[in-house]
């Protein structure tokens, strides 16, 4: 990063470089705009052949008729929630165990990281009915319970090591004077290590962010009921196998990319920095 | 290390050991405790399941290894036991391709760059059910985008979702949308080549792709590896899609292995027998993995002759 940037001189690379990342910048965009476009069109307009590049007329009371098709607020609300819930957990816990993997020297340490690295491949497909029986025996089926509860308990081992690479790169020197004059070890994480990790802290809240705003399989498994279903199942009530009114799934899809778009620029460093340090874990 | 060599050195039960390992275990309690919860417990239950008849109501009965007996005579286990090896074993390729492709983009040495990189990641961040739909709609044979893009240019339409030949190369494609995270992985490995060696390559007359294919790939090989791994136990568990798009059709040619362990375990409440699909993926998720780590030693290259500890 850090390394002096030399840019690529010739004119002929230079076009040849930019045709080409700007070819790849209009396959990723070409569906978003595909998405918008097909919000906007009137009704029934998005079954007319050949489909329009650009609508003949924009519609944008299509957001208005999608959200008032279900209580689209109660899904809102349960997917803020959620998320919020399910991100602060992982990120307190997550980086409770990071911390203990990466500073305190206790019994068994390599074990149970080993044993953390390898939950990393362990389908979840596998556990995936013990725990809808779980939760049916204790009676938080078509609660939002299930979907946040277990990212209380370490959040998940991706997340513990991706915290627990960035604490291993942080000098000691404070942590080792603060033990010295005598602070506890919780002092130690909260008020030294935790600011100090920052940057890995808030790349987990991001992941941790999008993928429980965008879970699907969760909610499906665990809520039956409409006052416990989120966001990502609401896009279901628009159609069946056969006949699906698109603009309005569009639209609905549309608004929930919104936060997780702002959510992304806003920490867009965060976001790259903490991908490329899990894949460290190749090294 | 320091502190660690240290500690060892101590007489073994000084009063730091014992406040560490006290610390230690209550740093890591929530973690250990949703481990056994969350995880081991469940894997347990879930093997026991296996071998009971169980509808998630009423009583469990033991019934031995009936429920594997009955699997292996499945034709639906078999068909989506096929669909999913075909949709990982190509489909992981092919997103490991598209993922370096746009990452060595994304190494050019040009301006803006930086907006570039984000861009390319926006799909990544689309939440899967927007994205399946949105690709259902795509791939419309009527009024999707592909075939009016294809149509344009006077080739004749696909039936994409809709014919059994087509649709698990279709779901292929569809998932090469959203590669941004193997492209993040690999162009941070690419960003840590040492230019020296590619310039020393340079001067001793190697091009471009020569100098990509024996300097660079050999050291961002730990890394390929690691997305490998990762896309085979993520693809092998593909289920939103398949759910959402095409339903596991047409005639089940899209029916992938756990939409088939959801339609057992909560459409048909087989709870037993979903539980007995779950292990068998278990294991084979297992060889395979562990197939690859053995062949890896054959290709993957480690700077220091090991990987170092952290």
């Amino acid at each position: 990063m850090e390394r002096e940037e030399k840019y690529i001189e010739s004119r002929a690379s230079q076009v040849v470089a930019y045709s080409l990342l700007g070819g790849g910048a209009v396959i990723s965009l070409m569906p978003l705009y595909w998405l918008i476009m097909t919000s906007l069109r009137p009704a029934g307009a998005e079954f007319t052949y050949p489909p329009e590049w650009i609508p003949s007329s924009f519609h944008p009371e299509n957001y208005i008729v999608a959200w008032n098709r279900a209580p689209f607020w109660v899904f809102t609300f349960n997917s803020v929630l959620v998320t919020f819930l399910a991100t602060m957990g992982t990120i307190l816990t997550a980086a409770m165990a990071a911390y203990a993997f990466a500073r305190i020297p206790f019994y068994g340490r390599d074990v149970w990281f080993a044993l953390t690295l390898s939950t990393i491949m362990l389908p979840w497909a596998v556990t995936l009915i013990p725990r809808f029986l779980l939760f049916k025996y204790l009676g938080l089926l078509d609660s939002l319970w299930p979907l946040f509860l277990p990212f209380w308990f370490g959040g998940g081992a991706f997340y513990i090591f991706l915290i627990r690479q960035f604490i291993m790169t942080l000098p000691r020197e404070m942590e080792e004077a603060a033990v010295v004059d005598g602070a506890s070890r919780l002092r130690i994480f909260l008020l030294i290590t935790m600011p100090l990790t920052k940057p890995a802290v808030a790349a987990v809240g991001v992941f941790s962010f999008i993928h429980h705003w965008n879970d699907f399989m969760g909610p499906l498994i665990f809520t039956n009921q409409e006052s416990s279903r989120t966001l990502a199942l609401g896009l279901r009530y628009f159609g069946d196998e056969q006949f699906t009114e698109f603009r309005l799934v569009m639209a609905v899809a549309c608004l929930m990319l919104i936060p997780v778009l702002a959510v992304f620029f806003a920490a867009n460093k965060y976001f790259v920095s903490g991908v490329a340090l899990t894949g460290l874990a190749g090294r | 290390m320091g502190l660690r060599s240290l500690a060892e050195t101590r007489p073994r039960w000084s009063r730091k050991t014992i406040n560490d390992n006290i610390a230690g275990y209550l740093f890591l309690a929530p973690w250990v405790i949703g481990f056994l919860v969350f995880t081991v417990g469940p894997m347990l239950a879930s093997g026991y399941l296996s071998l009971t008849k169980y509808s998630g109501f009423g009583s469990v009965k033991w019934i031995g290894f009936e429920n594997y007996q009955k699997i292996f005579q499945d034709d639906l286990f078999y068909t989506s036991l096929y669909n999913t090896a075909y949709y990982a074993f190509l489909g992981v390729p092919a997103q490991l391709l598209v993922a370096l492709f746009l990452a060595v983009l994304l190494n050019m040495k040009v301006r803006y760059v930086n907006l570039f990189r984000t861009v390319y990641y926006i799909p990544t961040v689309t939440p899967a059910v927007a994205n399946v739909f949105l690709w259902v709609w795509i791939f419309n044979f009527d009024f999707g985008l592909i075939n009016s893009l294809l149509r344009l240019v006077g080739l004749s339409p696909v039936n994409w979702l809709w014919d059994p030949q087509i649709v698990k190369p279709a779901l292929i494609l569809m998932s090469l949308w959203s590669v941004g995270q193997q492209m993040v992985i690999f162009l941070a490995a690419l960003q840590g080549v040492p230019e020296e060696l590619l310039e020393a390559a340079a001067i001793d007359g190697a091009n471009n792709v020569r100098r990509f294919l024996r300097i660079t790939v050999p050291l961002i090989s730990p890394v390929i590896f690691l997305n490998l791994i990762i896309g085979i136990i993520n693809l092998f568990q593909t289920f939103t899609v398949a759910f959402i798009a095409t339903n596991g059709g047409p005639i089940n040619s899209s029916l992938f292995y756990v939409l088939y362990i959801y339609r057992k375990g909560f459409e048909s409440f087989a709870m037993g027998y979903a539980s007995g699909l779950a292990w068998i993926l278990f294991l084979i998720i297992l060889v395979i993995t562990a197939l690859q780590f053995y062949l890896s030693r054959r290709w993957v290259y480690y700077e220091s002759g090991g990987a170092p500890s952290t």
